[in-house]
């Protein structure tokens, strides 16, 4: 009697969590304090580009952090989205926007398929140089074929009407909370995909594909899962990126540079970490902006525009290399070690 | 007939130019197994410190002698910051530290000499000769010719010298390298340096080609399919990639190009090093790595 009781309540014991406290308060306060406080230059230049890097991130996270297959075509992927969703919402215009950005995500994920192809043959660099053929590619498509664009005249998308249920979203509040809450639902849905056994064998693949392929994990199945997954979210993200932030693209909008930002957002951020991609893209986006007020301040505007880019350049490439000498799983690490010392401190273990 | 195989030759002079950025690639690959995406901003910023000196009224020998003391220094400045600190790590690692590097190079090389575009002569006339009736670019010529007294050098250098037995050693088996006495860092110094040297050839012939300006340094881009045909660790396999991504870009854009749009030769090396991916997956002359759990 006792022995089937013990058993009966096991499990609940097992299963039994701490109440995140600390994510809670971030979600009072992204949903309730910001929109009640925050301003309209916040929210369009810092919040909403961090929220959408922090998804394009993810995105890259899940192919190269966790599946580790370098990819330098993230902005590529971004690309299709944009320009699939804009397809959509003008072409069928009924189905409205929830719909509209899955597809736009939808068709990215084939496209990023497609493009993941190679892996299933090509590792290590070779794959990383048809990620760049898909960048180039891609951005190709978009400049050359006017119906992507619906033949406007400078090749760009002009923003559609972004409305949900009848609510009209083209304020910087509405724009916020759509990418606020596109980007909480996938990030949820990132983190049971990393803890299934979907994300244990993109690990196991990770850590060395021969071994994988081994113990009989499907490995080309999964690589190209990964592929699919990663440009679906990289799709949303660039749909995002065109529509909530910028509010018109084009092709330029998603070149190279974009996609070694993203790039660089998982190496500060921390490759393999989901927490690490909003960590990243926060330092990634701010960081421009804490430099040219300190430029404002230090030389008073005598320094000129194009010398301060070239400072900033060489402050991210010298923080790229610090970071990957001294803490190769990045900003986040940094921030659970801290967080361990001030658990203990004064004391040490 | 005369147009296909003018295009064709001219796209084969055009590929020694691709091949000799290449070349950098294969030289640091091969003797650290660092796939260096700063090739692009050495072969910059060797080009800006030659034309800078070059305008400061700088005699053309002075100023190219100057220039490689400048990029041997920064090889040695290399290897102490940023690659002896990130030993024994992945190659993924290091692949993303020459990112960071390539920005840091960009960045310094116009920060202190400028964004704008600078002409480079090198008294090379850049007029057509006609060989056995076709057209060729005169310059494209001695580019070639470039490309090919390069190649003899360092293949002397490789085969013939106690440094290239060393580098040999090196890129064959570090481990066993190191056992032996080799200075793996002085090996690392002395082919980042050469791999400058390369770049400032290379960089000079570009230059020349369509003026010192940022956008020398995506030609980098340019050189990865040429990689990915001959493969990372064969010096003859970049010339050869060379002459295949030359030859065919030049013929695709004039007989594929017009049928889809155009402009189809930022990618159409990629899917073309894609292609012959596919058939072999290192690459022409590239080493096959066999894979053990």
């Amino acid at each position: 009697m006792s022995i089937s009781l013990a058993r009966e309540t096991a499990p609940s014991v097992l299963i039994q969590r701490r109440v995140p406290f600390g994510l809670l308060g971030l979600l009072l306060i992204a949903f309730i304090v910001v929109p009640l406080t925050g301003n309209d230059y916040w929210l369009n230049a810092i919040l909403i580009p961090f929220l959408v890097l922090s998804l394009a991130g993810l995105g890259l996270n899940l192919l190269t952090g966790y599946t580790g297959q370098t990819s330098v075509g993230a902005a590529g992927f971004m690309a299709v989205g944009a320009f699939a969703t804009y397809g959509f919402l003008l072409r069928l215009p009924e189905l409205g926007l929830p719909v509209a950005l899955l597809g736009g995500g939808l068709i990215s994920a084939v496209v990023g398929f497609v493009f993941g192809l190679p892996s299933s043959r090509i590792k290590g660099f070779y794959l990383m140089v048809t990620t760049l053929a898909a960048q180039f590619f891609l951005e190709w498509l978009f400049v050359k074929f006017p119906w992507f664009y619906n033949y406007g005249s400078s090749g760009t998308l002009s923003a559609p009407k972004l409305a949900l249920f009848g609510h009209d979203l083209n304020t910087p509040l509405g724009r916020y909370l759509l990418t606020l809450t596109t980007v909480l639902v996938l990030t949820w849905v990132a983190v049971n995909l990393v803890k299934s056994q979907i994300g244990r064998n993109w690990m196991a693949i990770r850590d060395m594909d021969t071994a994988a392929a081994v113990i009989g994990i499907p490995v080309v199945r999964y690589k190209h899962l990964a592929f699919a997954v990663s440009s679906f979210y990289l799709g949303i993200a660039g749909a995002l990126w065109a529509f909530a932030y910028l509010g018109t693209a084009s092709a330029s909008s998603f070149d190279i540079n974009r996609s070694f930002q993203i790039l660089f957002i998982i190496i500060i951020g921390g490759m393999g970490s989901i927490a690490g991609n909003f960590v990243g893209a926060a330092f990634i986006s701010l960081l421009p902006i804490l430099l040219s007020h300190a430029g404002q301040a230090l030389f008073g505007g005598s320094v000129d525009a194009g010398q301060l880019q070239n400072l900033q350049k060489i402050i991210f490439g010298v923080l790229i290399i610090v970071f990957l000498i001294k803490e190769p799983e990045g900003l986040i690490r940094l921030l659970s070690n801290l967080r361990q010392r001030l658990s203990h401190w004064p004391l040490r273990f | 007939m005369t147009f296909f195989f003018e295009t064709l030759l001219g796209g084969l002079l055009a590929g020694t130019m691709y091949s000799l950025v290449a070349i950098g690639f294969v030289l640091i690959y091969k003797a650290s197994g660092v796939f260096n995406f700063a090739q692009g901003a050495m072969l910059l910023f060797a080009a800006l410190t030659f034309v800078s000196l070059h305008d400061q009224g700088v005699p053309f020998a002075l100023a190219l002698l100057l220039t490689v003391v400048v990029m041997v220094i920064g090889a040695l400045l290399i290897e102490r910051l940023v690659l002896r600190p990130l030993v024994n790590r992945s190659q993924i690692t290091l692949f993303m530290a020459t990112l960071g590097l390539s920005f840091i190079i960009e960045g310094l090389a116009q920060g202190l000499m400028g964004s704008q575009v600078r002409a480079l002569d090198l008294g090379i006339d850049d007029v057509p000769v006609f060989i056995g009736g076709m057209m060729v670019s005169q310059f494209d010529l001695i580019a070639a010719a470039a490309a090919i007294v390069l190649v003899t050098v360092l293949a002397l250098l490789f085969n013939k010298t106690r440094i290239g037995v060393s580098l040999r050693a090196v890129a064959d088996d570090t481990t066993a390298a190191l056992s032996i006495g080799i200075n793996l860092n002085r090996i690392w110094q002395i082919v980042w340096a050469v791999a400058g040297i390369v770049g400032l050839v290379a960089g000079l012939l570009w230059g020349a080609r369509q003026g010192v300006q940022f956008s020398l340094s995506l030609v980098v881009l340019k050189a990865l399919p040429v990689l990915i045909i001959g493969g990372f660790t064969s010096i003859g396999g970049a010339i050869v990639g060379g002459l295949i991504v030359g030859a065919a870009e030049n013929l695709a854009e004039v007989y594929i190009g017009p049928l889809i749009g155009g402009g189809i030769t930022p990618w159409f090396a990629y899917v073309l090093a894609l292609a012959f991916l596919y058939i072999r997956p290192a690459g022409l002359f590239g080493e096959r790595a066999i894979e053990r759990v």
